[in-house]
């Protein structure tokens, strides 16, 4: 009973501070169609960030929203690239992922930055509520943070502004027949993504008690396959089901992987593991229909 | 050729527009060749012509999708805007375009693209897109159609049929009161029966609204009946300018003969005169 109770734990904190990036993921991919791969570059400046401040003896709080700040500048940039450049997206995301590496390298003036000592946000969180560390903690956290995030977001995409983030994905050709600059909406999707992603890179720098300059391998993938998840498994609509949907997505995928490891898995087997697990829920509903006999779209090749 | 204006004042003046595409390689082509247009307030204007005429590039011209080569210009309401491209343009133009899916947003509801087509050319801010107003606003004008939209604000756009999805966008391109609407052979996809409907829609919302229109259609005889005048364009040039006087007296065997001297002979002169129907 407790290792299930330790199993749904993990998966609760993870499902969280993932769907961060998931949720950022999805306003790059999903919302803006603008495919931004610099993630894997963002998740580990925000670690980067917020580590080094924090042995510098910034109050890990400011720590953690300037780690935020320096994922909105890099999403700006790699939306300048794109817009201003006319650099492909594509491109754009491949090129900061890149550049970052070697930018988080300097950061952290080597490959990692040790906080086991340090004083972070989640050690503060504990002492607040009298709680002993451990997973209690890390989703008390995680989840206040999360909240905030969603209250504003939802509250965000459906004003004028956020309406027009939207619409530019769909059809930006009309959404500029009717005056709107789309280069400054496509500016500010990317840089609110990526500023999702570094606040859960320095989240999960801060909870590992390490910043390192590899942790943002595969974010990329793990935000689609969660947003994949979640749209395959809760088929949301409007703005406020889809954010869920991210976060449920995490969820499942980050549960999966928790099992796997538990399971005895090597963790070399969990890039597998996530491929299956896209498959399926993109399959199952697939293969369902076609025993139904029912009409079958095409395979998309984007 | 005399023009009959409606209204009183010039709303749109164009001057010397040329546009030649793939300049200085084997697939140049000029698209327009020498254009000179005044448009008066609340004109309805048809504008046939065939393929290849330079009928879509002149409206891409007004929208400012791109501009003309250099040494024209374009005027709107007494203010140049030749060089005011792209979205800067916008909050003067409405247009509707061919196919239904440029001119919505599919993944949206009806109310939300109404929303954005709304605050054409305005700041945007933190306030909601939609609220009981706006919403109220939206049903009035969706009901001037008659299809029943106005009960189905939250509907997704993609859900609509070509026909309703058509109809939208005239309402979308209106809702603002921009200067000048472009419909640019916005029924051309529809079957005859919805395009029939989509065109009375946009006449009577053209009246409504007494909006200034520029029509682009492949149809002689919807270019004889609405509007109260009707240019005709070859090979990138106006050949024909006439007011609603003459077009009455106009039948569409009358416009096929006029076009068919029009595209078989080269004219040294920028229009002709219709010798039959007058």
């Amino acid at each position: 009973m407790d290792i299930f109770g330790n199993i749904l734990g993990v998966a609760c904190y993870e499902g969280l501070v993932f769907g961060l990036v998931t949720i950022g993921v999805y306003i790059t991919f999903r919302v803006l169609a603008f495919p931004d791969l610099s993630v894997d570059g963002t998740f580990p400046l925000g670690g980067a960030i917020a580590a080094v401040l924090i042995v510098a003896g910034v109050n890990p709080f400011l720590a953690t929203l300037a780690a935020l700040g320096g994922g909105l500048v890099a999403g700006l940039v790699t939306g300048l690239l794109n817009t201003k450049l006319r650099i492909s997206a594509l491109l754009a995301g491949i090129l900061m992922m890149v550049g970052l590496y070697s930018i988080n390298l300097r950061i952290m003036s080597g490959a990692n930055v040790p906080l086991l000592r340090e004083v972070t946000s989640f050690d503060v969180i504990a002492e607040l509520f009298g709680l002993h560390g451990g997973l209690a903690v890390s989703i008390t956290l995680v989840s206040v943070v999360v909240t905030l995030f969603f209250v504003v977001l939802n509250w965000f995409l459906r004003t004028e502004i956020g309406l027009a983030l939207r619409a530019t994905g769909d059809n930006e050709e009309m959404v500029r027949g009717f005056g709107i600059d789309t280069d400054k909406t496509v500016l500010l999707g990317c840089s609110v993504s990526n500023g999702l992603v570094a606040l859960a890179g320095a989240l999960v720098a801060q909870n590992q008690g390490f910043s390192d300059v590899g942790m943002g391998i595969g974010m990329i993938v793990l935000g689609l396959a969660a947003v994949i998840i979640g749209e395959g498994l809760f088929h949301p609509k409007g703005i406020a089901p889809i954010l869920l949907a991210c976060l449920g997505g995490t969820f499942v995928y980050r549960l999966f992987i928790t099992i796997a490891l538990r399971l005895g898995m090597a963790p070399g087997d969990l890039k597998l593991i996530t491929a299956l697990l896209v498959v399926m829920v993109l399959a199952v509903p697939y293969l369902q229909k076609r025993m139904r006999k029912e009409w079958l779209e095409p395979a998309k090749r984007w | 050729m005399t023009t009959k204006a409606t209204g009183n004042h010039r709303l749109l003046q164009l001057k010397s527009i040329k546009k030649v595409f793939a300049r200085g390689t084997i697939d140049e082509v000029t698209a327009l060749a020498s254009i000179k247009l005044d448009i008066y307030d609340q004109d309805f204007v048809t504008v046939i012509g065939s393929n290849g005429a330079g009928k879509t590039t002149l409206l891409n011209i007004i929208a400012g999708v791109y501009p003309p080569e250099r040494g024209g210009s374009v005027t709107i309401s007494d203010e140049d805007v030749t060089h005011l491209l792209g979205y800067r343009r916008a909050v003067y133009i409405g247009r509707v375009w061919q196919q239904p899916e440029t001119g919505t947003a599919g993944k949206l509801t009806i109310e939300e693209n109404l929303s954005l087509a709304l605050l054409r050319g305005q700041s945007r801010g933190l306030k909601g897109a939609t609220n009981k107003q706006r919403r109220q606003l939206f049903r009035e004008e969706l009901a001037v159609l008659g299809l029943g939209l106005e009960n189905r604000l939250n509907t997704p756009v993609y859900t609509l049929s070509g026909g309703q999805r058509q109809a939208l966008s005239l309402v979308m391109a209106t809702i603002s009161k921009p200067a000048i609407l472009l419909l640019d052979e916005h029924i051309a996809t529809l079957d005859p029966k919805t395009a029939k409907t989509v065109l009375d829609l946009t006449d009577k919302i053209v009246r409504l609204e007494q909006m200034t229109t520029i029509m682009v259609t492949h149809n002689m005889e919807i270019a004889l009946n609405y509007g109260n005048r009707l240019i005709m364009m070859h090979k990138g040039r106006i050949i024909v300018d006439m007011g609603e006087a003459k077009k009455k007296a106009l039948k569409v065997s009358d416009l096929v003969s006029a076009f068919e001297r029009a595209a078989g002979e080269e004219f040294d002169d920028d229009t002709i005169l219709l010798s039959r129907g007058e």
